[in-house]
């Protein structure tokens, strides 16, 4: 131990240094603040700044400290007037050509270079020749740039090829003339790009939404959850007199360390889009009618009950969106419960439930977000990573550049931009045999034997190479997991990947784990959202209805609590279907459509992110209770108060929760401190293949909840655009005349979209990807069923011809 | 002796002479009073009164919506929001000064950096209805473009000062 470290001096103040570590490491420690630009502890050491520059004892020059290791006995002096007088030349530099701009620059007031200008610049300039001008460039919706400002420090050029894996922005020319723009002159296309935006010590880039909206110093922070994904990064609103301005990263090293992606940055845009419900509203004879809250609480206690007692509990569902709070399932549960109505779920995207009652505790990804990045082996199914879950995505990246070897079991070829160790593509109905494949070559290599249950299917199945090294990677490996993503999740054979998944866990030694859907879905199963369980997880006598199975088959009456079944459901215009035919639907919800308006009977406006205080329980089972950051807009409310005076009509006993922590505590009595629960699937499966042309849907990555669906800046990405497109293989494409970027009418059954081709010869033959979750895809039928294309041709074309 | 003299200057009545005296002459000397409102008295260039915005010579107002003014105002009588124009400059949507929160200490003129806002020598104005006290963007602008000479003028008297 003390062999690695040193001791060294700064400012006359002696410490323990690790050997290897930079001097500013150990000054940041030490809590002796050295000025700096291009240095960031999550990058890698640049030096191209200078302004970190110090005196060291017995060195001929001021020498850079993020980029000078220590030594023993070193004695480094920050303050020394010769440190100090480096740092004002290079302050003097630097202000050469930066524009002071400051006024109209939005990185005014939280800017490293006007703060370090504060306390190092001169009050007068002595240059007086012309300053540099930079061109602006047009690097997408998301960010926007001001090159001028430059300072060159590269962080963003470091975050692109170290972090993100892409070199979005890189820097051409030297000295004066260098510039940063993007490579390739192409959009900045990462789902973490945003990020740049918190790097940037000067204001060259900056968020577009926000330009020029607001000022650093006016706005309130709150402390936030991210509502979109299961990793529930830890954010900041920043609100100005009551209204969303921005979001920004709350560090935690546990979950998000101090990135964020860009749904969970630019996702608040959504909170001020015009399909905002402002007021209660009420049908009356096919007449939308704007109310007050005390008539459409009545109105929708009365509907709820009248279905209730006239066709029994039983023709009653309540549908939750996964990125419901823990309050919210929990209230809605407890009257349900009240009810005797069974029939409840969140899982609106799965498709496949014959396995509910032997599945864990909640979907977790069976170990902590931070430890994903030290994995030595990892088996991931189903997913794109980048595009299903961006901070588990990066996590999963870092452990790939470690050395971890990253195995892919996919219906189709992502773009990872790490080295992967194997990648089976397989057609998407084919996946279950490409699992099993992976056990076989598991039990084969390690001579434990096969389940039971899975034994009859495994003997039938080939082992490839590939699956042989998967199954060695994860045998090899100290750490390592099988995670399911996104595309299993909705897998209409989800039941036997995950059987398998988790059988591939436990004869590897691996962790099982998977991307449960929404933010919360973890806190729905816990509180009892789910037909088959109760709050804990104690196992029902009688399970209700499934999500699916309610839409499917049709209910008498409806309880939507923040779904839009047309896009969140698993088919959505069978959702649309049994919606219309129901007798009633109560809808709290903080958007409204036209869809939703020809379906719904109530609507009852409620807050969405930043709106109203909740719980989210992540991938970890990590309770995150948050606060409200701004009043929602016109008379919505949040959701909790909605429920619990609906409860309160509909006469549930001891419902007086005063406020949401008062839920949340009963909630966490309710849930008690319940057993995690291994994963013990004894389903007996066959792999019995889907086979024909059928239609595959990713969960679009700027389509998982309503607020992302109407956030503009994201919906106007090229992510966006590529998730409102038909993708299909080489062949099929030659086979349909199809060529890329043309028209297409897709059909399924009686429902079509028009959308552009997109070839991509990472697709087997007989798939056909069409994002579910957006806009353009919404009238479609299930996410996997047969499928219909047919080139449009152009009137433009045939008008030219006659 | 004192008595004497005492006696003397009481029933000669010399205090009242000598009062009246000092009465006789101001009565000769130039009067000072103004007759307000038909008179004023002069005003320094540098008072503070009624809030104006300024545009440049070429019509284009001057206020960049940097928020230096609200967030110098010790009242808090200022309140902006800003966007950005479609011309891509960053301009204020609304600039609200509440006269009556204001304590015309000067401190958002001393602070604007394109010498938007100023403070007149205008200091009679009133108000008649509730809500009026509040100068929008538009009244500041109004007063701005009907005072520009008179700005200008008192801005130019007091730089070599500043």
């Amino acid at each position: 131990m003390s062999d690695d470290l040193v001791t060294i001096e700064i400012d006359g103040k002696p410490l323990k240094a690790r050997k290897g570590s930079m001097v500013i490491q150990v000054a940041d420690e030490a809590g002796i603040y050295v000025p700096r630009f291009c240095y960031h502890e999550k990058l890698s050491i640049a030096a191209n700044c200078r302004m970190c520059l110090v005196e060291v004892e017995r060195a001929p020059k001021p020498l850079p400290a993020c980029a000078t290791p220590v030594a023993d006995g070193m004695k480094v002096y920050t303050e020394s007037p010769k440190a100090l007088a480096a740092q004002k030349a290079v302050m003097e530099f630097l202000l050469i050509n930066h524009p002071l701009d400051c006024p109209v620059c939005d990185q005014g007031g939280e800017c490293e270079l006007q703060d370090l200008a504060m306390g190092f610049g001169s009050d007068v300039s002595r240059y007086t020749e012309r300053k540099r001008i930079v061109k602006d460039k047009n690097i997408g919706p998301l960010i926007s740039t001001d090159m001028t400002r430059c300072i060159h420090c590269t962080r963003c050029v470091r975050f692109g090829t170290e972090i993100a894996g892409i070199q979005e922005l890189g820097a051409t020319g030297r000295g004066e003339n260098m510039r940063i723009g993007t490579y390739i002159e192409r959009s900045v296309d990462h789902e973490l790009s945003g990020n740049v935006i918190d790097l940037c010590p000067v204001g060259a880039l900056n968020s577009k939404p926000f330009r020029m909206r607001a000022r650093a110093w006016e706005m309130i922070r709150h402390a936030l959850v991210s509502p979109h994904d299961a990793a529930g990064s830890n954010l900041y609103g920043h609100v100005l007199r009551g209204s969303f301005m921005r979001v920004v990263p709350r560090p935690n090293e546990a979950i998000n360390e101090t990135w964020i992606s860009d749904r969970d940055r630019f996702s608040y845009e959504g909170i001020h889009s015009d399909q905002r419900l402002l007021k209660p509203m009420l049908k009356q004879d096919g007449q939308w009618q704007e109310t007050t809250w005390e008539v459409a609480l009545e109105a929708a206690a009365k509907a709820v009950r009248k279905v209730v007692d006239a066709h029994g509990p039983e023709a009653f569902g309540m549908l939750a969106h996964p990125s419901s709070t823990v309050e919210e399932f929990f209230l809605a549960r407890r009257i349900a419960d009240h009810l005797g109505v069974r029939n409840l779920d969140h899982r609106l995207r799965q498709a496949d439930f014959r396995h509910d009652n032997e599945a864990p505790l909640f979907p977790s990804l069976g170990r902590s977000i931070a430890s994903i990045a030290s994995l030595d082996a990892a088996l991931v199914v189903g997913s794109s990573l980048r595009k299903d879950v961006p901070i588990i995505a990066h996590r999963v990246r870092m452990a790939a550049l470690a050395g971890g070897r990253i195995n892919f079991i996919n219906p189709r070829a992502y773009e990872f931009l790490f080295p992967v160790n194997a990648e089976v593509i397989t057609p998407y109905g084919a996946m279950a045999s490409a699992l099993a494949a992976v056990l076989k070559a598991l039990a084969e290599i390690s001579g434990k034997s096969v389940p039971a249950n899975l034994a009859r299917a495994v003997a039938a199945v080939e082992v490839s190479e590939d699956a042989r090294r998967i199954a060695q990677s994860l045998l090899d490996g100290k750490e390592s997991a099988v995670l399911l993503g996104d595309l299993a999740e909705t897998h209409p054979q989800f039941a036997e990947l995950e059987t398998l998944g988790a059988a591939i866990a436990a004869l590897s030694g691996a962790t099982y784990g998977r991307f449960s859907q929404g933010a919360n879905s973890a806190g729905g199963w816990l509180t009892g959202f789910v037909p088959h369980r109760g709050a804990g997880g104690e196992p029902r006598v009688a399970a209700g209805l499934a999500a699916r199975d309610m839409l499917a088959q049709g209910l008498k009456g409806y309880l939507l609590l923040g779904a839009e079944p047309e896009f969140d459901a698993w088919e959505g215009s069978a959702a649309i279907a049994a919606l219309s035919r129901a007798e009633t639907v109560v809808a709290l919800t903080p958007f409204v459509t036209e869809t939703m308006k020809q379906y719904a009977d109530v609507l009852l406006p409620v807050g969405t992110f930043g709106e109203s205080a909740g719980t989210f329980i992540n991938g970890e089972g990590l309770w995150q209770t948050f606060g409200g950051a701004s009043r929602p807009l016109g008379e919505a409310r949040p959701a909790w108060k909605v429920l619990r005076v609906l409860g309160n009509l509909l006469n549930v006993a001891d419902f007086d929760y005063m406020s949401c922590d008062e839920v949340r505590q009963a909630a966490e009595q309710a849930v008690g401190q319940p057993q995690g629960r291994a994963p013990a699937f004894t389903l007996e499966i066959s792999l019995q293949p889907l086979t024909g042309f059928m239609r595959v849907a990713e969960t679009a990555l700027y389509g998982t909840d309503g607020l992302v669906r109407r956030a503009p800046s994201l919906q106007a990405t090229q992510d966006a655009e590529r998730q409102a497109s038909v993708n299909l293989s080489t062949a099929d494409a030659a086979r349909l005349g199809i060529a890329d970027g043309m028209q297409v009418v897709v059909r399924q059954g009686e429902f079509s979209a028009t959308l552009a081709a997109r070839i991509d010869a990472g697709i087997p033959d007989g798939t056909v990807f069409i994002a579910a979750g957006v806009a353009a895809t919404a009238g479609l039928g299930p996410r996997t069923g047969a499928i219909e294309l047919e080139a449009v041709r152009l009137a433009a074309a045939e008008g030219d011809r006659a | 002796m004192k008595a004497l003299s005492s006696w003397i200057k009481t029933w000669y009545l010399s205090e009242l002479w000598a009062g009246l005296a000092l009465t006789l002459r101001y009565f000769f000397k130039p009067k000072i009073t103004v007759y307000y409102p038909e008179e004023k008295t002069p005003k320094s260039p540098r008072f503070r009164g009624l809030h104006a915005q300024r545009r440049y010579p070429n019509g284009e107002e001057r206020c960049i919506a940097c928020k230096l003014c609200e967030a110098i105002c010790p009242a808090l009588a200022i309140t902006i929001d800003s966007e950005m124009r479609e011309d891509g400059t960053r301009r204020t949507t609304r600039y609200d000064i509440d006269l009556f929160k204001c304590i015309y200490c000067g401190f958002c003129e001393e602070v604007c950096p394109v010498d938007a806002i100023v403070e007149t020598r205008i200091s009679e104005f009133h108000f008649e209805k509730r809500g009026e006290q509040i100068m929008t963007k538009e009244k500041l602008l109004a007063v701005g473009d009907k005072y520009e000479a008179q700005i200008a003028a008192d801005r130019a008297a007091d730089a070599p000062y500043r």
